[in-house]
């Protein structure tokens, strides 16, 4: 490339910016990417406040029917759930802010609790994808030989399966018996399973790239220069290999985060994901399907806090991106 | 067929036999042994009886070695003996029937997705940084950040539901009236297409962009063609091999099960409706079947595209195809 650009305009000073200075400073001046990235923060920080609106403003918990109360609206008094078990829709007032469901229980307030379990599942089911994949990626990479074509050969039959399937399948026989490896037991409804579920479907998603990285970051003088050191191989891996993928887990942390929400989400839909009396936007999202008809709030609502949790961190992740590694081509599957 | 040909196709269905044996034992390992408690009672329903628990658990032969287990477990699934104790259906002939509607829906998904993602990947990256670039790159973003089954459900409400355009879910066989078909076919093909439109344009669009800075796309502009066939037969001919073998991947995938949300919330009876059906119910059998076929499906449908990408190009007989 010839020519005045404007990422170029300031050679000087570039020279000595190390990668993750330049980075943070092309990231600051994407307005778009921060944006989002602000909007992602708001929303954990509003389900975080969950207790706070609960218990300040709503009057009431996640659980509590409000089957027989009802509400003054404009000095009316409405019931929160009329006779043909119809909930109400939005009040915009502290109690039933965003409406009830049809067990008479506060949306907003469950919406929070909800999201809670959402955003915990996503963002503890990516890191753990990260670490899986990270080791197995490593593993496979570095030390080549027959632990990578055992662990290339278990990844390829993992990516056999359609996630959401592999998801379910998985979902199923856990929520069922539960898992108990060694002396950690957990139950069948602990929020526990659909993270390691998710984590676990995503992992070749992950350790595809690091073997690519770390096979090729292997041959690098630097890595030679190391073993000419002395230096054993853990140790090649953890101070000279794992730098130089790190670009890449940065690019995937926000991408995978929004997708494991949404796998969350869709295995829930099914019922093979968050089991009651946990809920989460997917199972609110699934109860309200089967009341669309009279109730079509129920299904709108936590949608759009799905759809615009995970737009966020899509945004800010594509930023985030953009100023790492331009040229990286990401795709999940959800 | 030349040697290294007759080779690559060789040692491509000797892996893809390996595959498809580590399949149907992860399928084995997650029904049968991974949880816990007695897998007879899991097999036998929500209400089961003792005298049925008992038969389930001679049939299925819970008691004997794993290898038994698992050999009795692939010959129930392949001579079609499974059944659902639940619903005491034939599970064989059950995903049978639901073949042809997700047949019917990938396959007319699959035609949406890729034509609509051409065209605006090609039109944004003729655009490449103009507002209506920018428009379709938001718009995409929303695209594959949307839950299809809540895209799906508002859809049918709105359309079908209270404006009335659409029917309100369900399928209706082609040969009874393919009018109808197609009317309740359209929604799920659109809802299902939407996030693969929003992958596939932003990944067409950065090709191009790619093979417009090649050299011989500047040698068919330096010898005169036109800029309409500059584009046609030189930048978008090499700018859809990558988006073309994700579509055949994506295809098997739906196929193969990927398609059960979308078949859930428009009620269409496929396949994968059969499987999620069975989940509200714990009715493991179907589960099994569905997974089990899906994958095999997926992986067979990915070696036939490896071979024919092989016959293509003879690089890849030598370097695998660059996956997914």
């Amino acid at each position: 490339m010839v020519g005045p650009h404007p990422e170029e305009a300031e050679p000087a000073a570039r020279a000595g910016l190390g990668p993750w200075r330049l980075t943070s400073r092309r990231l600051r001046r994407d307005k778009g990417a921060l944006a989002a990235g602000a909007v992602f923060v708001l929303l954990v920080a509003a389900c975080l406040a969950a207790p706070l609106w609960a218990n300040h403003v709503a009057e009431t918990t996640p659980e509590e029917n409000h089957l027989s109360d009802q509400v003054t609206i404009d000095g009316k008094r409405t019931d929160v759930v009329d006779m043909l078990g119809k909930p109400i829709g939005p009040t915009w007032s502290g109690h039933f802010f965003l409406g009830a469901d049809s067990n008479g229980r506060d949306i907003m307030v469950r919406l929070l609790y909800g999201g809670r379990n959402s955003l915990l599942i996503g963002l503890a089911a990516a890191l753990g994808t990260i670490l899986l994949g990270l080791l197995v990626g490593l593993v496979a990479g570095y030390y080549r030989g027959r632990s990578d074509s055992v662990i290339r050969w278990a990844m390829d039959v993992i990516w056999a399966f359609p996630v959401v399937l592999l998801g379910v399948a998985l979902g199923v026989a856990l929520a069922l018996g539960g898992l108990s490896i060694g002396p950690v037991d957990i139950a069948g409804d602990s929020l526990a399973i659909p993270t390691l579920i998710i984590a676990v479907v995503y992992v070749p998603y992950m350790a595809r790239p690091v073997r690519g990285q770390a096979l090729a970051l292997r041959e690098r003088e630097f890595v030679e220069a190391a073993r000419a050191q002395g230096m054993g191989s853990l140790r090649i891996v953890f101070t000279e290999i794992l730098p130089n993928v790190a670009s890449t887990l940065v690019v995937f942390l926000p991408l995978l985060v929004a997708n494991a929400i949404l796998l969350e989400a869709s295995l829930s839909f099914l019922g093979a994901g968050v089991q009651p009396p946990n809920a989460s936007w997917g199972t609110m999202i699934a109860e309200g399907v089967d009341r669309i008809a009279t109730a079509p709030h129920l299904t709108i609502v936590p949608g759009v806090m799905l759809v615009l949790s995970v737009l966020s961190l899509n945004v800010f992740g594509e930023g985030v991106r953009d100023a790492l590694d331009p040229r990286a081509r990401v795709r999940i599957e959800h | 067929m030349s040697a290294d040909m007759t080779r690559f196709v060789v040692r491509r269905l000797l892996s893809m036999l390996l595959v498809l044996f580590a399949v149907s034992v992860l399928v084995f390992l997650i029904f049968n042994v991974l949880p816990n408690g007695d897998p007879a009672v899991r097999m036998a329903g929500k209400i089961p009886t003792e005298t049925q628990i008992e038969a389930i658990r001679e049939e299925w032969g819970f008691d004997e070695p794993v290898y038994v287990q698992y050999a009795t477990m692939m010959k129930k699934l392949f001579t079609g003996e499974t059944i659902s104790y639940f619903t005491q259906q034939n599970v064989n002939e059950e995903i049978r029937k639901g073949l042809p509607r997700t047949f019917a829906l990938a396959v007319g998904a699959a035609i949406i997705w890729m034509a609509v993602a051409v065209a605006l990947g090609l039109y944004s990256a003729l655009r490449a940084g103009r507002i209506s670039d920018r428009f379709l790159n938001v718009l995409a973003l929303i695209g594959i950040s949307m839950p299809v089954f809540w895209l799906g459900a508002l859809l049918l409400y709105y359309l079908g539901y209270k404006a009335g355009i659409f029917p309100n879910g369900g399928y209706v066989e082609f040969f009874d009236d393919p009018v109808q078909w197609f009317w309740h076919l359209v929604l799920p093909w659109f809802a299902l297409s939407v996030l693969f439109i929003g992958f596939y344009s932003r990944v067409l669009r950065s090709d191009v962009l790619e093979t417009m800075g090649e050299d011989y796309v500047r040698t068919a502009r330096a010898k005169g063609l036109s800029e309409r066939r500059v584009l046609l037969r030189h930048v978008l001919r090499n700018s859809l091999i990558p988006i073309v073998t994700l579509w055949g991947l994506d295809f098997g995938a739906v196929l193969g099960g990927g398609a059960i949300l979308t078949e859930t919330v428009f009620n269409l009876q496929g396949v994968g409706q059969y499987a999620a059906d069975s989940i509200g119910q714990l009715d493991l059998p179907p589960i099994m079947a569905v997974t089990m076929f899906g994958a095999f499906f997926i992986v067979i449908f990915n070696t036939v595209v490896d071979i024919a990408y092989a016959a293509l190009d003879p690089r890849i007989r030598l370097e695998g195809r660059p996956t997914r």
